[in-house]
């Protein structure tokens, strides 16, 4: 109410007055956001802090210390999904950096129909994940699915995809790196084009061959890409759910289980304390990880 | 020489892309084409003949035109959200490139935050039994308000930096209220990442399914991932009526994909070149 009164108060006066500046970007702008983001986002996740001590109903919570957490660390299943967590990051965010720059590379150079080739591995990116997950499983059955038909034809027999426990994450991994690279790609050819082309000039004048090019130009003046790239895909593959969940739930047995796949089991087996002890694993996980690797990202290319 | 060599790359990068990328969605089309006992197959061939209606029929009448209303849900609820967040996020984003505060290295660290920290679910859930919202649409609303409010406002403060300030200025000057010149001056000068934040924040509402799996429990309120994720179970003979669903909730993406390519692009990739 004072603002606006205050504004009122000066209007055709003189030029704007520093109190004046203040009023009108008023604080109360943020409180819509505020109050709806502190309720539903930060409240919850300060209180699972204590959650994750007691044994929990919904109704009453018992507390009962870091049973919780002892049980993370002691049963192997639930070692298993913390382990599995960090496989499935690495592999899909390594896979989507690679291949993110490989096909960037390739569609910034002169080739044809370079606006398919594009549109044709972004799209990838807007489809539904569970429909995507449902495509592939039917697709990488082991005897009736397209892809090891398609390999027979070679003359290679093909793996159960998703039936062998020692293989069903990295094939999970792999279609979700299918899904997500198209981002990769984006990001790396927005971070490509705006390198000044004066340095491939200096480089072609100092005789470089294609690969110094790559390796001395391209490389280090694409960081804040290769930056974006890597936390962003190392978040995702930390927290990733559904992809999993609609292609193995997590099986065979425990072998494709990640942390937030075991916090919707023991969610639904109504183990609240320890699907809400699993929650702060995977949020802690997430800051030993992810804060030290975006120093580390950001910390190299202040010294260029 | 140069030419041959890119036409030879291109030819090879199309093959290759055509394998890859094209076969798995052909291969979603043609099995929504066929009946269910060639769809049982499922492998890679011609439909034997046209029976696209019939599966769509099929698929929308299940269970009670569940179909139908899973998408007045996900219509619902994408549309409202992504309103909300439009006005929500602009104004802090405004207020945040404008005013220098003591708590704007407060707010930047929340929104950090919130970029980074996964939901904690279960007291959640509880939180939205105490406030009688759960397995509601508004409640399930809010949650997506929530969720997706950082990278709104960052996309928001970023574009709001490059407009000069001697605009608000010149209103403020005029007897423009706060509120007039946010809503009059700054939000139509935001148009271009107001479009931008509406297409990326639809496809990722349209498409999240883990929310919805948690909060929105209950067939009355179904969205169409969670209806799709319920038809593999039950439709796990009739892979035909599966794969026309996966094709039915594909359309919405695929009108957003060539009608907003470009803002798209630009969305997902904002901050990629400035780290």
């Amino acid at each position: 109410m004072s603002v606006a009164t205050a504004t009122e108060a000066t209007i055709g006066r003189g030029p704007v007055s520093a109190a004046k500046r203040e009023t009108a970007y008023p604080g109360w702008f943020l409180l819509p956001a505020a109050v709806i983001y502190s309720v539903l986002f930060l409240l919850p996740t300060i209180s699972s802090l204590y959650f994750s001590l007691t044994r929990w109903t919904l109704f009453d919570a018992t507390f009962i210390g870091f049973d919780n957490f002892a049980q993370f660390f002691r049963e192997p299943f639930l070692i298993k999904g913390l382990v599995n967590t960090v496989i499935y990051a690495v592999v899909t965010s390594g896979m989507k950096v690679v291949l993110g720059m490989a096909l960037a590379l390739l569609l910034t150079s002169r080739i044809i129909a370079r606006g398919y080739l594009r549109s044709v591995v972004f799209f990838p990116v807007l489809v539904s994940t569970i429909g995507v997950g449902i495509t592939f499983t039917v697709l990488m059955h082991p005897t009736n699915g397209m892809i090891n038909e398609g390999l027979a034809l070679l003359g290679v027999k093909g793996p159960g995809w998703l039936t062998n426990p020692n293989l069903a994450l990295f094939s999970v991994a792999l279609v979700d790196v299918w899904k997500g690279v198209g981002l990769a790609t984006v990001i790396y050819i927005a971070g490509l084009v705006a390198i000044p082309r004066d340095y491939y000039e200096a480089a072609r004048i100092d005789g470089a061959t294609p690969w110094q090019n790559f390796w001395f130009v391209t490389l280090p003046l694409s960081r804040p890409a290769t930056a974006t790239v890597i936390t962003l895909s190392f978040i995702g593959g930390l927290r990733t759910f559904d992809l999993i969940w609609a292609m193995t739930k997590g099986g065979p047995g425990f072998s494709s289980d990640t942390i937030a796949s075991v916090i919707y089991k023991q969610y639904q087996a109504g183990f609240f304390g320890l699907s809400t002890a699993g929650n702060v694993v995977l949020f802690i996980l997430i800051a030993i990880l992810v804060v030290p690797l975006t120093m580390l990202l950001n910390r190299k290319r202040g010294h260029e | 020489m140069k030419n041959r060599a890119s036409v030879i790359s291109g030819i090879a990068a199309i093959v290759f892309s055509f394998f890859v990328f094209v076969i798995p969605f052909l291969f979603i089309i043609l099995m929504s084409f066929k009946d269910r006992q060639q769809a049982s197959l499922r492998d890679f061939s011609w439909p034997n003949g046209f029976h696209l209606w019939d599966n769509l029929v099929a698929v929308v009448s299940t269970r009670n035109w569940m179909m139908v209303t899973a998408f007045i849900n996900s219509s619902l609820i994408t549309v409202v959200s992504v309103t909300l967040l439009i006005v929500l996020a602009a104004m802090v984003g405004f207020v945040l490139a404008r005013r220098k505060a003591k708590w704007n290295g407060t707010i930047e660290f929340l929104i950090l935050a919130g970029l980074m920290i996964p939901p904690a679910v279960v007291p959640t859930i509880w939180l939205l039994q105490g406030l009688k919202l759960f397995g509601t649409l508004h409640g399930m609303i809010l949650i997506q308000v929530a969720y997706n409010l950082p990278f709104s406002i960052i996309l928001y403060r970023a574009f709001i930096a490059t407009i000069p300030r001697e605009l608000d200025e010149a209103a403020i000057i005029d007897g423009a209220r706060p509120l007039d010149v946010f809503f009059r001056v700054i939000l139509p000068l935001l148009w271009p990442v107001t479009v931008t934040n509406i297409v990326v924040q639809s496809v990722g509402i349209f498409n999240d399914f883990t929310n919805p799996l948690y909060y929105l429990p209950g067939s009355s309120n179904a969205t169409v991932q969670l209806t799709l994720y319920n038809f593999q179970s039950q439709f796990n003979t009739s892979y035909n009526l599966l794969f026309t669903n996966i094709l039915l909730i594909t359309i919405p993406p695929l009108i957003v994909f060539l009608f907003f390519n470009r803002q798209i692009v630009a969305g997902m990739t904002a901050g990629a070149v400035k780290g």
